[in-house]
């Protein structure tokens, strides 16, 4: 068993395992943190973005300043923002035979990886999960082709040239790896080799190996997985969360009794806490709003944002926003709205509760009937009429480098009335904002990431009990940041095995067993014999059938019938056609016994001889000579056949077969 | 041998009151709980005493599954569980959940409320009963318990309709439920696997029909509203509030549309908003179509389709409505028959199956003269439609499931038995299975066959399995184990390693046998003679000719000596072990018969 680690992102993971002759991709998270280094994709020409002055080399060489621009002592890359991918070259990936995905944000990479590897093989991920992954890819598209860039930067990846740059740009790593983002024809490609699952359903791969998503409760329809054989099992824990949100809750009881349990996607920010930054944000939005400012909310389309609209629904009134305008703004936003509606199935017992009656299970239905919430697929159009100040705007893209709110950081950038209010914790917000500085707008950080923490790692791991975990390196040690927090990383017995990217993990994992069946009249033949209480065996000759992946036992056929004739057949025609294997034996003779069942079968002139290891049986008128000691018997004769056959039957009688 | 039993308590060879009990591998599993629409006696529940004389049903029956949400699948649940007393659990799927209490109560109000009857289920026990259930996802694996699995199929009938495979171990049993093979206007058609259960229990409403093609049937229907509407007549559609009239909604939504018809269209009952919202809510369950174009355009938005008041019945001029129930055995669908049906203008449109017992059978079977409650007459003189729009699968469809799901046996349900009749003959001739077809209250019992699991050691198989000449179906390699049964667990081990693991010793058993051959020759060249004798006979064999004089066949040792008395014979030394028992018996007698003559 082994572990192919391509992603070197712990939250974002991208692993291969290979188990049992199949190769099982998990999850293709996409690295987006590259997208930092690059200058914002303003929608409306922006002239502070155009007038920043080009990166001049210490040694006062201008060759990069069409490439790459400083602002405020940062130096940022002009260009079409690119990503970090997983390792391609590790192992041969056109070799994968399935891809399971646990939720919505684990599978950006998936078109990289199904439309440029040769991938041939299934991916599988629940409905919800591709309904909302599928918009997260739209949006990402649509964000970065409607503001076409001219330039496309590549001299700074040059080895020699990156190291003359400034960090980040310097400690960039794999930055040949890093890609521009896939087309939509990409997308509908590689989401048509998905195939859609449910919860606690069980899928075969090749007879081999069955792998199964359970609730994860982290988002909707995300899952973890189990993947295991009749003697073998793995869970891959990725994205999971104890909180009650919207989600159905995480199924924590079928991942008991994992050999090895893979675990990644625990929460970014572990010292915050998600309902004090909830709190935090609503009470920071309120403020802003009542000085007359505007509130900007970086976010993703799908997620977190329902359950700050559920929020916000109960809070506006009691904190007298009832006029204020709350602007959704995504390419996405009617169909994330109108997806989250759909999936009872995959809600909390509560929503679920709502559906029943029937009523839409989240109340942002109502916010938008009652004309509180107003999405817009963008700028343009539509909202420019209906647009008021002061009011809350929530778009994205959470890295600030592409989307709707570049535009909004532009226009409200500069009045310390306005807030942008950081609540994704993909990305560090001060990076995020760097290409703005210098910015007048207030900055509120209330990172809210539901996903596990290590307190609740370690009760998990004491719950399920598995034999080995293994996660990324940075589970293993404190965070750099923090590092006398020793409680910031997973402690268990035995130690966590930690991969890093473009590592091969040898799993500590022998299967020793696998299962076959017995076809009824096989096992009709069988005749078990009780060698000790309670433990009998029975000695089984039949014929293996082996079929996908799949063994089965069957009764040997009966030896064809000797041909009636009795035309004089040639020798060879009698010799035993295949070695036929006899059962091992076991036990001992006693000597006494065995003299008397001699003599009940007619052997008259018995004579024993004792010698160092046992007997000699000695029959006299035969000229026979039977030597029995502990774990031998040898039987010496003259060529006479059917004595020979007697003594042994007689011998057999004595022994156990094996 | 271990079986599977089946008896129903309804639907056997009928239509209505589906409950079928099933035991397979010791577990009982209730499958469906309705009534029959029939009949308004104790007829119209099963009889649940069969179950058990004396004991609780939760005791007796491991869990309940209910296949969709119609009255005669689920209807009476809260009978059985308040009433009669089960505490154990309910499964059906989540849309089932949701729309099912809330035809229980219509079905209720409508008995208590308006006839009167004072023995029946109250709305508490609605609730009660419900808190028991269980929601299930397509495609889940549900464990009952340690070894009772089931997993639900989409069926297409209704929103929310499933197909249940019930297992246990390697024995398996699925039922259908209704279900339906075409996709319609707003869902998709049913599909399960090749999971070849031991028994299929199909329903078989229409087990002799074959449907032309949907797109006829809906334009015949079209033509049928629009000529009726255009002679200034009235047409009712009888319908149950959920499933077929979403279906007929949308189709003539779009044709009003289309042809821009004025004729007012209604829908009885409050049901209709309500069952519309839980269209939009599961839409997931609906078709490719509607569920692709939904955030853009929501099917189940109807723009000429307007809620029905009482008073509209005696309107003057043309038109439609939609009604329930859908048999006119009650309810509003009743009350409006009863004013339109002496006027030959106006039609009456069934497009679902009516039981036995209903006005809407009655009018069917060409009774014109119907004896109203109070030994009133009413006259039929409007027409008369039947159009099959119910979603069950006709009989090319069964086939087909059959076909999909490759079941050892079948077992019908849920159809008459005339119809039946043909169909099991047609099973039983098409796929070479046993199909069965029993009465309520009558057992069936299937043998079953099941394979025993072991485990095997590894080191065993991959002996076995080790890559050699390829497999000769003539001459089948055997492998040899030893099966070690210890408590509950059954492991096929190498012999030596049972040896080991029992802490034994292997017993040795050697045989060693004289032969005497004449041969004055010298020893070495009798040695060489027997050398070459063997090589020529025994080519399959690795015979070795060792320098110390002697001659190994495989692992057979043969040496020679010079006869102590007589220097013309030769002795023969042949010694094997048990374990080449055949080959070392069969060196003797041929070296028995001497050696062939040297060439000269």
């Amino acid at each position: 068993m082994k572990l192919y680690c391509l992603s070197g992102h712990p939250t974002l993971p991208c692993n291969v395992l290979k188990f049992k002759s199949t190769t099982i991709m998990l999850d293709c998270g996409l690295d987006m943190t590259s997208t930092l280094n690059f200058l914002p994709l303003p929608l409306v020409q922006s002239p502070r973005l155009s007038k920043l002055p080009g990166w001049v080399l210490k040694d006062g060489s201008t060759f990069l300043d069409k490439e790459l621009k400083e602002c405020s002592g940062h130096v940022f890359v002009d260009s079409v923002p690119e990503f970090c991918l997983p390792e391609t070259e590790l192992l041969d990936l056109s070799t994968v035979d399935v891809i399971l995905i646990s939720n919505y944000h684990c599978m950006m990479a998936l078109p990289y990886i199904t439309e440029y590897t040769g991938f041939t093989g299934t991916v599988y991920a629940t409905e919800p999960t591709v309904q909302i992954g599928r918009l997260l890819m739209e949006e990402l598209v649509n964000s970065i082709e409607r503001v076409p860039k001219a330039q496309s930067a590549s001299m700074w990846k040059n080895k020699e040239v990156q190291r003359l740059l400034p960090a980040p740009l310097k400690d960039a790593v794999e930055v040949s790896m890093w890609r521009k983002c896939y087309t939509m024809p990409e997308v509908n490609s590689a989401l048509s080799k998905i195939q859609l699952v449910g919860y606690s359903q069980k899928i075969e791969l090749f007879g081999a190996v069955q792998v199964t998503p359970l609730s994860s409760g982290y988002a909707l329809g995300s899952s973890n997985w189990i993947i295991q054989s009749h003697y073998e099992k793995v869970s891959y824990v990725s994205g999971s969360s104890l909180l009650t949100t919207h989600p159905q809750p995480m199924d924590q009881a079928s991942l008991k009794n994992s050999d090895v349990l893979i675990l990644t996607g625990l929460t970014q920010i572990p010292t915050a806490n998600p309902d004090g930054m909830v709190g935090e944000f609503c009470s920071n939005l309120a403020m802003t709003v009542r000085n007359g400012g505007n509130v900007l909310v970086p976010c993703y389309p799908s997620g977190v944002i329902y359950d700050l609209l559920e929020c916000l629904y109960q809070y506006i009134d009691s904190a007298g926003l009832s006029n204020v305008p709350f602007y959704f703004i995504s390419p996405v936003a009617n169909s994330s709205l109108e997806f989250s509606q759909i999936f009872a199935e995959w809600l909390c017992h509560n929503k679920q509760t709502k559906v029943y009656l029937p009523e839409p299970p989240f109340p942002h239905a109502e916010l938008i009937q009652t004309n509180k919430l107003k999405h817009y697929p963008s700028i343009h159009g539509d909202f420019s009429n209906d647009f008021k100040q002061p009011c809350v705007v929530f778009t994205g893209h959470p890295s600030l480098r592409f989307g709707d709110v570049v535009h909004f950081m532009e226009l409200w950038g500069k009045s310390s009335l306005n807030t942008v209010i950081f609540t994704e914790p993909d990305f560090s917000y001060l990076d995020a904002l760097a290409p703005y500085q210098p910015l007048a707008m207030k900055c509120v950080y209330c990172p809210i990431d539901t996903r596990l923490n290590f307190i609740q790692v370690s009760k998990l791991l004491k719950e399920v009990q598995p034999l080995h975990v293994v996660c990324p390196e940075q589970y293993t040690q404190p965070p750099p940041t923090q590092s006398h927090r020793t409680d910031l990383m997973i402690d268990c017995q035995p130690p966590a095995m930690s991969y890093r990217r473009a590592e091969v993990l040898t799993l500590p994992y022998k299967r020793r067993y696998e299962k076959i069946e017995i076809m009824p009249d096989l096992a009709d033949s069988l005749v078990p014999l009780e060698i000790k209480p309670g433990i009998s065996l029975a000695t089984v000759s039949a014929v293996l059938h082996t079929k996908d992946n799949k063994h089965v036992l069957q009764l040997p056929p009966k030896p064809p019938q000797p041909p009636a004739s009795k035309k004089r057949k040639r020798v060879s025609d009698d010799v035993p056609e295949c070695k036929s294997l006899k059962p091992l034996l076991s036990g001992s003779i006693p000597v006494d016994q065995f003299v008397q069942t001699l003599e009940k079968h007619g052997f008259s002139d018995v004579k024993v001889e004792d010698t160092a290891k046992g007997h000699i049986v000695l029959l006299q008128e035969a000229e026979t000579l039977i030597q029995l000691e502990e774990d031998s018997t040898h039987i010496i004769c003259d060529n006479d056949e059917p004595l020979r056959v007697k003594l042994r039957d007689l011998v057999l009688k004595f022994l156990q077969k094996f | 041998m271990p079986e599977i039993k089946v008896t129903p308590l309804g639907a056997g060879q009928d239509v209505g009151r589906s409950c079928i009990l099933v035991s397979i591998a010791g577990k009982n599993v209730m499958l469906d709980c309705g009534m029959h629409m029939g009949y308004n006696d104790d007829r119209r529940f099963p009889d649940f005493s069969y179950i058990t004389q004396n004991g609780r049903l939760t005791d007796f029956l491991d869990c309940v599954i209910i296949s969709h949400f119609h009255l005669d699948h689920c209807g009476a649940l809260p009978y059985f569980s308040e009433m009669v007393g089960y505490d154990g659990p309910i499964y059906m799927t989540h849309p089932t959940k949701a729309i099912c209490p809330i035809l229980l109560e219509d079905y209720r109000k409508i008995t208590v409320d308006k006839k009167g009857e004072t023995n029946f289920f109250t709305s508490q026990m609605i609730k009660d009963c419900m808190k028991k259930v269980v929601a299930v996802h397509l495609h889940q694996t549900v464990q009952v318990d340690e070894e009772l699995e089931i997993k639900a199929y989409y069926a297409g009938h209704v929103l929310g309709a499933a197909m249940f495979q019930i297992k246990v171990g390697c024995e398996s049993v699925v039922y259908t439920g209704d279900y339906n093979m075409t996709p319609d206007r707003h869902l998709g058609a049913a599909w399960i696997d090749k999971c070849r259960p031991d028994l299929l229990i199909t329903e078989s409403t229409y087990a002799t029909t074959i449907r032309d093609s949907k797109r006829c049937r809906e334009r015949d229907f079209l033509k049928k509203v629009h000529e009726t509407v255009e002679r200034g007549g009235k047409v009712l559609i009888p319908v149950f509030a959920l499933g077929r009239a979403q279906e007929l909604c949308i189709l003539l939504e779009t044709f009003w549309e289309r042809m821009n018809l004025k004729a007012p269209i209604y829908f009885s009952t409050g049901l209709t908003e309500k069952a519309n919202h839980y269209y939009k809510l599961f839409i997931t369950w609906t078709n490719q179509k509607i569920r692709k174009t939904f955030v853009q355009r929501n099917m189940f938005e109807f723009k000429h389709i307007k809620a029905f008041d009482r008073a509209f019945a005696d309107n003057p001029g043309p038109m439609v409505v939609f009604a329930t129930p859908g048999m006119l055995h009650a309810g509003q669908s009743l009350q409006i028959f009863r004013k339109w049906a002496g006027n030959e203008k106006n039609m009456v449109i069934m497009p679902g199956y009516c039981v036995q017992g209903t006005v809407g059978h009655k009018i069917l079977s060409g009774q014109r003269k119907l004896e109203m409650e109070g030994r009133q007459i009413l006259e039929v003189k409007m027409q008369v439609e039947y159009m099959s729009f119910s979603a069950h699968a006709d009989a090319k469809g069964i086939m087909q499931l059959i076909r999909q799901a490759e079941p050892r046996n079948v077992l019908l349900v849920h159809g008459e038995a005339k119809k039946m009749e043909f169909l099991k003959q047609k099973i039983e001739q098409e796929f070479h299975v046993s199909c069965f077809m029993p009465a309520n209250g009558e057992t069936t019992s299937i043998l079953t066959n099941p394979c025993i699991p072991v485990d095997i050691s590894l080191g065993l198989l991959k002996r076995e399995t080790a890559i050699g000449p390829l497999p000769d179906a003539k001459r089948p390699k055997l492998m040899h184990g030893t099966l070690l049964m210890k408590d509950n667990s059954f492991r096929l081990v190498s012999p030596e390693q049972a040896l080991k693991e029992l802490g034994l010793a292997e017993h040795q058993l050697r045989f060693t046998c004289r032969v005497h051959i004449q041969d004055p020759r010298k020893e070495h060249e009798t040695v060489l003679r027997v050398y070459n004798h063997l090589k020529g006979i025994l080519k399959d064999y690795s015979v070795q000719h060792l320098p110390d004089g002697s001659i190994t066949v495989e692992s057979i040792l043969i040496q020679a000596t010079a006869h102590s008395e007589d220097q013309g014979t030769k002795v023969l030394l042949v010694s094997w072990t048990y374990q080449d028992e055949e080959l070392g018996s069969y060196l003797t007698s041929l070296l028995k018969k001497g050696l062939p003559q040297s060439p000269p």
